[in-house]
């Protein structure tokens, strides 16, 4: 293999890990725009969303149902956590609602460790081809499917903000909040909306990646903190900025992994970012005085 | 001022009784590794108190000075034969002087950046302490780090480092306190908004932010280093897993918990994190027999939650809380 292909291959491998990045960066996009938190637990929504996809298959559902109920059930989780955490304590200064996503991000976590423990768990190919060849190169084609299902997430997340009415009122109300319940618009049940969103996209990216890189009790916290960089990389205001933002981390992880050293994969984006952030204040490609609180 | 002095002094001594007391009710060896945990997360909550309470920044990234201060005195006492007490004066300083560094690189940022670049900071140095394998010895860390001794006595059991590290702590909250009535608790006082201040009034009176920012960032990471090199030399090993995410969280809730701006709260804070948790530990099996730590970790997220929820002030404030519906009463 020469060294084009395996540089492709470090590319594809680091665009699917980057793509998830980039879901869990959305949600945290989702739930600060309208609520001003920074949800830690996004992560543990993508562990639910995978962890129950294993469990509903090996009770012996269909690949595709087992994810649907789980994607449902971790929405469902995600709203009554913001009706049971969030909620009571709306009026609260960000950093105590921020510190208590921390806190609901572990109670999930010590909750899977009872049900589940520690194993890993995996779930099968989505499709029985297994590998393709592009150009001397071997790719996975649950990357395929990674990438794919990121970008339908993105291509439906922006066309439910643009062109849906429910879309334009959780805009309005991200915007301005008082204005937005002027014009009738409950923005009490916004909230609850931006936690069922985040939770059900963050289950999907989990499930679709189980596969590929299996899943277990403890990988939340990892994804949550991979989610939270890319989301204030891009900006925290902007889908197509959190979307290079994710992107951009997964493909540096993946460069410096397979060019430098794996050990070093976390640090090479993080050293990157922290001296492109002394320049823009704002991210990479969000809006200069969005880091401004 | 007369009256919150001697409150204060009061405190200190009803502190330092219970300190001392505590060994001799509490007989259990595993109880008072306990307390040496509780000792050495409440030196490392002293310093991010100070930065948050006081200085208005957050850090995700206080586990990156707390193992800076580990390996260097790890790595002198290890490598270059210096002597235990100097290699911790060596490891607070370094950890100091690299705060020093790094912070005039992340303090510029504000808000979510600051959170992200500090988190960087524990990423960052984990990954140093868990690579640079010839001299940190890697995953599998370093074994044999020689203990600390006084005066030709060696201290060994696990109740010497218990004294050792809140005698610690008392010295550094007592002069954590002196900080806070100082001229740079003043300044800090000025910038912090929550403390009534405005960075904007505080610049035009010729305070410089940055400068007190940095500065206690330095000494929040000098406790932290301290926390680390005391760590080593009662455990003999050092392993990076102990410098990881949650190790720079834990003194980010233990501070919540206890209280923003309240020093005792720090000290509150990380001896109700740790005792609840324990509790926990200890109650489960009794009543589901089979179970391990998973309860525990349940416990604490719970524990956070219900704090944020009911105390957002934090323990510190329960005295006001029952005073405040004293007066309504009455």
């Amino acid at each position: 293999m020469s060294i084009y292909d395996q540089l492709l291959q470090f590319l594809i491998a680091g665009i699917s890990i980057g793509s998830i990045y980039a879901v869990m960066g959305l949600g945290f996009m989702i739930v600060y725009s309208v609520t001003r938190v920074i949800n830690f637990a996004q992560g543990e929504f993508a562990m639910l969303g995978g962890m129950l996809s294993t469990v509903f298959y090996a009770k012996g559902l269909p690949l595709s149902f087992s994810i649907l109920c789980a994607v449902l059930i971790t929405s469902a989780f995600g709203m009554f956590l913001h009706r049971t955490v969030i909620y009571p304590i709306r009026t609260a200064p960000v950093f105590t609602l921020v510190l208590a996503t921390f806190g609901a991000s572990i109670a999930i976590r010590g909750i899977s460790l009872i049900i589940w423990g520690t194993d890993f768990r995996i779930l099968p190919p989505f499709s029985k081809l297994g590998a393709m060849h592009l150009a001397g190169a071997m790719i996975n084609i649950q990357a395929v499917w990674v990438i794919g299902t990121t970008l339908l997430m993105a291509i439906v997340l922006f066309l439910f903000f643009e062109y849906t009415v429910p879309g334009k009122a959780f805009r309005a109300s991200s915007i301005n909040a008082l204005g937005a319940s002027l014009m009738g618009i409950k923005t009490e049940r916004m909230g609850a909306i931006a936690f069922g969103l985040a939770a059900g996209l963050g289950a999907l990216a989990g499930a679709v990646v189980t596969p590929m890189m299996t899943t277990s009790s403890e990988i939340g916290l990892g994804l949550a903190i991979k989610g939270f960089i890319s989301a204030i990389i891009g900006g925290l205001n902007r889908i197509e900025g959190i979307i290079v933002g994710g992107l951009a981390l997964g493909i540096l992880e993946a460069f410096g992994a397979g060019l430098i050293h794996s050990g070093f994969k976390d640090v090479i984006p993080l050293l990157i970012f922290l001296v492109v952030l002394n320049f823009r204040r704002g991210g990479l490609l969000g809006d200069p005085e969005a880091g401004k609180i | 001022m007369e009256n919150v002095k001697r409150t204060r002094y009061a405190s200190l001594a009803l502190f330092m009784i219970i300190v001392i007391v505590i060994p001799f009710v509490v007989k259990s060896p595993y109880l008072i590794t306990i307390g040496i945990f509780i000792g050495l997360y409440a030196l490392i909550s002293l310093g991010l108190s100070l930065l948050m309470g006081y200085a208005g920044q957050v850090s995700m990234g206080q586990s990156a000075f707390y193992g800076i201060g580990a390996y260097v005195s790890a790595i002198l006492t290890m490598k270059c034969g210096v002597n235990p007490w100097l290699a911790m004066i060596l490891a607070a300083l370094f950890s100091t002087f690299m705060a020093g560094l790094l912070g005039m690189v992340v303090l510029r940022l504000e808000g979510h950046l600051l959170a992200v670049a500090t988190l960087a900071l524990c990423i960052v140095f984990y990954t140093i302490f868990a690579q640079w394998k010839s001299m940190t010895g890697g995953v599998d860390g370093m074994p044999g780090i020689p203990k600390l001794s006084i005066g030709g006595f060696t201290l060994t059991r696990d109740v010497h480092y218990y004294y050792l590290i809140w005698a610690f702590l008392t010295v550094i909250l007592i002069f954590s306190f002196n900080v806070v009535d100082s001229r740079v608790g003043r300044a800090l006082r000025s910038i912090h908004h929550f403390q009534g201040g405005s960075e904007m009034a505080a610049k035009s009176l010729g305070i410089s932010p940055m400068k007190y920012k940095i500065q206690v960032f330095m000494l929040s990471a000098a406790y932290a280093g301290i926390a680390g090199s005391l760590y080593v030399h009662w455990l003999s090993l050092v392993t990076p897993s102990s410098f990881g995410f949650l190790t720079s969280i834990y003194p980010l809730i233990i501070v919540s918990l206890g209280g923003q701006g309240s020093l005792w709260g720090a000290i509150i804070g990380a001896a109700v994190f740790f005792i609840v948790a324990e509790a926990f530990r200890a109650l489960v099996p009794i009543l589901k027999p089979g179970t391990s730590g998973e309860y525990e970790i349940l416990a604490w997220g719970l524990m956070i939650i219900l704090v944020m929820q009911f105390l957002p002030r934090g323990l510190v404030s329960i005295p006001d809380i029952l005073r405040g519906k004293g007066k309504t009463k009455g």
